[in-house]
């Protein structure tokens, strides 16, 4: 399985070749669980909570993070999708990124975000969804969660909820999916 | 061929490759969410210029076209061709430099002659040109939001979406384009895009309507409209296009509707699933009988729809992932 969702993350990303496995299905379920515990703590009413996962990575921990806050407090929690490619910096420096599917079926004024990603790096991602998000309403305030903190910000931006804090060299990528992390290179294609 | 359109020219569907087409319906599907949002604009396009520059009459094409690039943030520079300086005699060539002098990324343009929109690509090799219908040529974004309605479609019959079947429900899909084909772009830009995409492609039309080199075509030829009509899984109409003369391509307007309009008594015959699709503007009563436009076989409102985020989806590709037109 660990292998599977390792090649699906290969065929997504064909320049990334894994050194090794830092983490293992069961160490991030459990880093997960952890982030669920914390949400729980610093919200004051859990139904205003909203999770939104960022595409592509996001998605599957914002799904899995919902259904154990859902699972902890025995409230649904809603849990959306966003794409942030139309909200990028770089678009008229790299070929424009395909889109993936937008899914926020409410209004977001006065509700807590809290956005999802599998790895924060520069933060550019994290200002985009920023951006993005101000269209759907005003939350009344917006909090990030990650799997993996990889460091070297470009912006001012800092997690609220961490997975794992992995120090890297800027050469060397992080693959996180909910069946494991793995560390390794990019090549040029 | 082209596998991709990102910071391309879109000139004609007869250069796209099978990927390059589906990479712009899967834009689109992305579109159709922002364009269903309570604000739906995005900052892709910011600080770009999209000259819409329609030296041809047009109400659809265009308004969608700038409305897909005000809804992608993008500056809209918009020529009214009657009133400018094209009615002193100046050239093509002269009115794109001066337009190109202000500063623009982008040019969406319509042309009554063939290739004028290649022509412009080669004057000004910095900017994106984007056909918007050339003579009796081209018209690559509705041959695209043809194909995007009919896979919109079908994959809402088959419980799936546009994205996950990629290019499979275009597979043996039997598409019968029917009318006024000689004059028409939309025929060319819409049987260049089924046939990339896998579908089978057969037109019906007078004679005198059938372009001069059909041999050459991917496309079969039905001996006549009747025959053909419970084949079709797919009925695509063309306006018949009395501006172009093809009026004196026919004896009468009623023998052209006797054999070849979509009448009631012949869409009674059509298979109970089929679509029926008109690009626009329609001779209700010529082509198609009223009562069938309006029916629930008709897509035709739907592909109107889909003329905005097909367009976002091209000009996003084809614009945001470019840097030369940028004055840096």
């Amino acid at each position: 399985m660990e292998e599977r969702s390792l090649r699906d993350a290969i065929a997504r990303d064909p320049t990334f070749v894994p050194r090794s496995q830092l983490l293992s299905a069961d160490d991030v379920s459990r880093a997960v669980r952890r982030m669920a515990h914390e949400v729980v703590e610093h919200s004051k009413d859990i139904d205003q909570v909203v999770i939104i996962g960022l595409q592509i990575g996001g998605v599957a921990f914002a799904q899995r993070l919902a259904s154990v806050l859902a699972e902890i407090t025995g409230h649904q929690i809603r849990c959306g999708q966003l794409d942030v490619a139309f909200y990028r910096d770089d678009l008229a420096r790299n070929p424009a990124p395909r889109p993936a599917a937008t899914l926020i079926d409410c209004d977001l004024t006065d509700q807590t975000v809290v956005l999802v990603d599998d790895v924060l790096f520069t933060g550019r991602t994290v200002r985009a969804a920023l951006n993005a998000l101000t269209d759907w309403g005003r939350p009344r305030a917006v909090q990030l969660a990650v799997m993996v903190d990889r460091g070297h910000r470009e912006l001012p931006i800092r997690p609220d909820f961490v997975g794992k804090n992995l120090p890297t060299s800027r050469g060397e990528a992080i693959v996180a999916t909910l069946d494991g992390v793995w560390i390794g290179t990019k090549v040029a294609p | 061929m082209i596998d991709s359109i990102r910071g391309e020219n879109l000139l004609s569907l007869d250069e796209l490759s099978r990927e390059a087409i589906v990479e712009v319906l899967d834009t689109a599907e992305a579109f159709v969410e922002v364009n269903q949002r309570a604000i739906k604009k995005v900052p892709a396009l910011k600080g770009r210029v999209v000259a819409s520059l329609f030296f041809e009459e047009s109400t659809r094409t265009r308004l969608s076209f700038e409305t897909a690039a005000k809804r992608l943030s993008a500056d809209v520079l918009s020529l009214a061709v009657a009133s400018s300086s094209m009615k002193k005699g100046e050239s093509l060539r002269d009115t794109i430099a001066t337009v190109d002098a202000l500063g623009i990324d982008a040019v969406v343009m319509r042309h009554q002659s063939s290739g004028a929109a290649l022509q412009v690509s080669r004057y000004v090799p910095h900017v994106r040109v984007i056909n918007g219908g050339d003579g009796l040529h081209q018209h690559p974004t509705q041959g695209l939001l043809d194909a995007f309605t009919i896979r919109q479609v079908l994959a809402e019959r088959r419980g799936t979406t546009g994205v996950e079947s990629g290019s499979e429900l275009f597979e043996g899909l039997h598409v019968l384009i029917v009318g006024d084909v000689r004059h028409s772009r939309v025929a060319r830009s819409d049987i260049a895009a089924y046939v990339a995409l896998g579908a089978e492609v057969r037109i019906a039309a007078p004679g005198t309507l059938l372009p001069e080199c059909v041999a050459q075509w991917p496309v079969g030829v039905a001996r006549d409209f009747d025959e053909a009509i419970e084949w079709a899984d797919v009925l695509g109409l063309l306006r018949l296009q009395r501006e172009r003369g093809s009026g004196s391509f026919v004896p009468t307007l009623g023998e052209f509707t006797a054999t070849h309009g979509l009448t009631v008594e012949r869409a009674r015959r059509i298979k109970s699933d089929a679509l029926i699709m008109h690009p626009g503007p329609m001779n209700r009563g010529i082509e198609i009988d009223s009562l069938v436009a309006d029916s629930s076989a008709a897509v035709i409102e739907r592909q109107v729809h889909n003329g905005v985020p097909i367009r976002m989806a091209v000009l996003y590709l084809s614009v945001a992932g470019s840097t030369e037109g940028q004055g840096s």
